[in-house]
């Protein structure tokens, strides 16, 4: 026999192997050892598939809170709690009109730690609304809709819509009287467009409203079809469309070269301090190969990554705080205070006033003028000028920077007081004089449909805009005014609905004056 | 019938017609309104061809000392009746705005939801309901009368019965 390589015998090499399992596990599953060196924590970002949405350095100007407020993170935050606690909510809730409530109940009273769970639910669902809607504004204000981002802006609407319909399909689970009238409403909403079709006469030939209603209840009334619909929107569809698009946002973001900043943000942020992480100081002696395939402003060709730190811990960290701060605020919200649930649904007798979640009093308020107008059209027009903004602002001046732009601030200001008082007017107007229907009583509907409170409000903004594109010789002057009116106009109008509406939505100043009923 | 040979093309000379672009792209476009059909396919399936809608018809009889213009509301629908004397007319108590159930309240009906108005006959006074309230179908005779919400009468419809 010729000389074998000194090994142990088997025996031996497998109790050492079996020792070393828990270390090989460790190294098998994070490859490159613990983020230490430059290098690991690089492989510790690219190496794993959800951190590896994030890019491995990150830049100063993206870590200061006054970029962002964390509130895209909130947002997410707000939507991974939702799922935790919404799985654990299946486990007792059926979807069927006789058990739905009662299934409630007994996760109220009965289940351990139910009302907590149900609780959190509730409350991270509104901070994520809440939170949606700032980081939109955030987005909005510091212009980082802009090239290349303009595409990153239309899937973060499409996050906005999502989490409204999550919100929606959400308080209608419980078959409480909340939910039965606000299934009725929004399926009616959304067979709307017959207050147009009717009024042309086409309805029998062309009827989109009508099949938009019986594919949201999948019958002529509001029942078990109905709710399972909603279910199965609310813990399947949405969910997983929300999931994905978020997915494409955050990679969209390091794609589209991290978040916005000003051309100067180096300089401003000056040298970093002397605590901080090792920043990159040296050029890069690389050559960026992979960067002939990559198209747009990917890599930092010619630019060294001077200014960044990187992501791991920095980023990871700021990220994990803002998680935890938002998971903070929804257990001390829950701990305090109870999510609403009325009484069982009663097809006979809607609640007086019935009232939607706070989100969705603005629109309530609007479809109080017209349901067409404002269930659909309206929200229709928002939409498609938010979708619009990135592609008409095609200017520079102020990117990256708060109320960026020609005029800046100052129009922003002037924009609140326009888009409140304008809101105020209109509202006391109808409030205090009624409208057309009042004055002629044979109107036809389709006047009232295209001039109604909501649609005037609609065309003061849409005019002080444009006057703001002439004055300021700027898009984006324009586009500020115009999205800071909506922001008031909504804020507005979400008041008026929560705070000053009574009984058949008449205008009281106090809950104390209602009749008694 | 005589062949012209063309130019003469080297290997590397693109095809006119390159036949595996053709062949390529006849597969895209077989795939892609494969799929379009298959989605419209799919997309039939929520939209249910029997519906499970309870019937809207149902026999109520008046009580002997219901005024002339009160309401009698049949528990568990959404009808208002009404009797002149020898006249009896329906009137349908859901909300031609967003289908919330209106109240009868004075001389006429109130919508809670969105603070519609309707006169005693079910035009619209005031608020954002774009129909008046719908007339239905009242049959029968004496004690007994038939109603059926589905079937909507032109406004005015008042039917006979005796008393």
């Amino acid at each position: 026999m010729s000389a074998a390589p000194l090994q142990p015998p088997a025996p031996r090499r497998f109790l050492d192997n079996l020792r070393e399992v828990p270390a090989r596990l460790r190294e098998s599953a994070l490859r490159g050892g613990p983020p230490r060196s430059d290098r690991t924590r690089s492989t510790f970002v690219f190496g794993n598939v959800f951190l590896h949405l994030h890019a491995v350095r990150t830049h100063r100007w993206s870590l200061r809170w006054s970029t962002t407020w964390g509130l895209g993170i909130a947002a997410m935050a707000g939507f991974l709690i939702t799922l935790v606690t919404g799985v654990l909510l299946m486990f007792y809730y059926k979807p069927y009109p006789d058990a739905a409530y009662l299934s409630i109940k007994d996760i109220h009273f009965v289940v351990p730690t139910g009302r907590f769970i149900r609780n959190i639910h509730r409350w991270a669902a509104n901070l994520m609304v809440v939170a949606v809607l700032l980081h939109m504004a955030r987005a909005f204000y510091t212009a980082a809709y802009r090239a290349p981002r303009e595409f990153n802006w239309l899937i973060g609407m499409g996050l906005l819509v999502t989490t409204l319909g999550l919100s929606f399909t959400g308080y209608l689970l419980p078959w409480d009287q909340l939910a039965y009238w606000a299934i009725t409403i929004g399926a009616n909403i959304a067979q709307s467009p017959r207050e147009v079709t009717d009024a042309l006469g086409l309805t029998p030939y062309f009827d989109p409203g009508g099949l938009q209603r019986l594919l949201l209840l999948g019958s002529d009334i509001v029942g078990e079809e109905a709710l399972i619909r909603f279910y199965l929107l609310h813990v399947m569809l949405l969910p997983l469309v929300l999931a994905a698009l978020a997915a494409v946002h955050f990679w969209r973001i390091r794609k589209d070269g991290g978040l916005v900043r000003p051309a100067d943000a180096d300089r401003r942020l000056g040298p970093p301090s002397a605590e901080t992480y090792p920043v990159f100081t040296e050029e890069p002696t690389k050559t960026y190969h992979l960067a002939a395939i990559v198209r747009g402003r990917t890599a930092a060709v010619g630019r060294g990554p001077e200014g960044t730190v990187p992501s791991m811990p920095h980023l990871f960290y700021a990220e994990a705080g803002v998680l935890m701060l938002t998971l903070l605020v929804c257990l001390g919200l829950a701990l305090l205070i109870d999510a609403p649930l009325k009484e069982l649904a009663n097809p006979a007798v809607p609640e007086n006033p019935a009232k939607a979640p706070w989100y969705f009093l603005g629109l309530q308020e609007l479809v109080s003028y017209s349901a067409f107008m404002g269930g659909i059209g309206i929200p229709t027009i928002v939409l498609l000028g938010l979708g619009l903004i990135p592609f008409l602002d095609r200017e520079t001046a102020g990117t990256g920077e708060w109320f960026g732009g020609p005029g800046g601030g100052r129009v922003v200001g002037q924009a609140v007081v326009v888009g409140l008082g304008a809101a105020l007017a209109v509202e006391i107007f109808a409030i205090r004089y009624g409208w057309i229907r009042e004055w002629l009583p044979g109107v036809p509907q389709l006047v009232i449909t295209l001039i109604n409170p909501g649609t005037v409000l609609t065309a003061i903004y849409a005019a002080y805009s444009i006057w703001l594109v002439r004055r300021y010789d700027s898009t984006r002057t324009g586009a500020l005014g115009l999205f800071t009116c909506f922001l008031c106009g909504f804020t507005l109008l979400t008041l008026i609905g929560t705070y000053f509406r009574g009984p058949n939505w008449t205008f009281y100043w106090s809950p104390a004056d209602w009749p008694v009923h | 019938m005589t062949v012209t040979p063309g130019p003469a093309r080297s290997r590397l000379d693109p095809d006119p017609l390159p036949r595996r672009d053709f062949l390529g792209l006849a597969s895209l476009w077989a795939a892609a309104s494969a799929t379009l059909f298959a989605t419209v396919g799919m997309l039939r399936l929520p939209r249910a061809a029997v519906l499970s809608s309870p019937s809207r018809k149902f026999r109520v009889s008046l009580p002997e000392s219901l005024a002339p213009g009160v309401p009698f509301l049949p528990p568990g629908r959404s009808v208002a009746l009404f009797r002149e004397g020898e006249e009896v007319h329906a009137i349908s108590t859901v909300c031609t705005h967003l289908g919330c159930i209106v109240k009868a309240a004075g001389d006429g009906f109130e919508c809670p939801c969105h603070g519609s108005r309707f006169a005693a006959d079910g035009s619209v006074v005031k608020g954002p309901a774009p129909k008046p309230l719908a007339w239905v179908k009242v049959s029968g005779s004496g004690a007994s009368l038939l109603v059926d919400e589905e079937q909507v009468v032109p406004a005015g419809t008042k039917v006979k019965v005796k008393a």
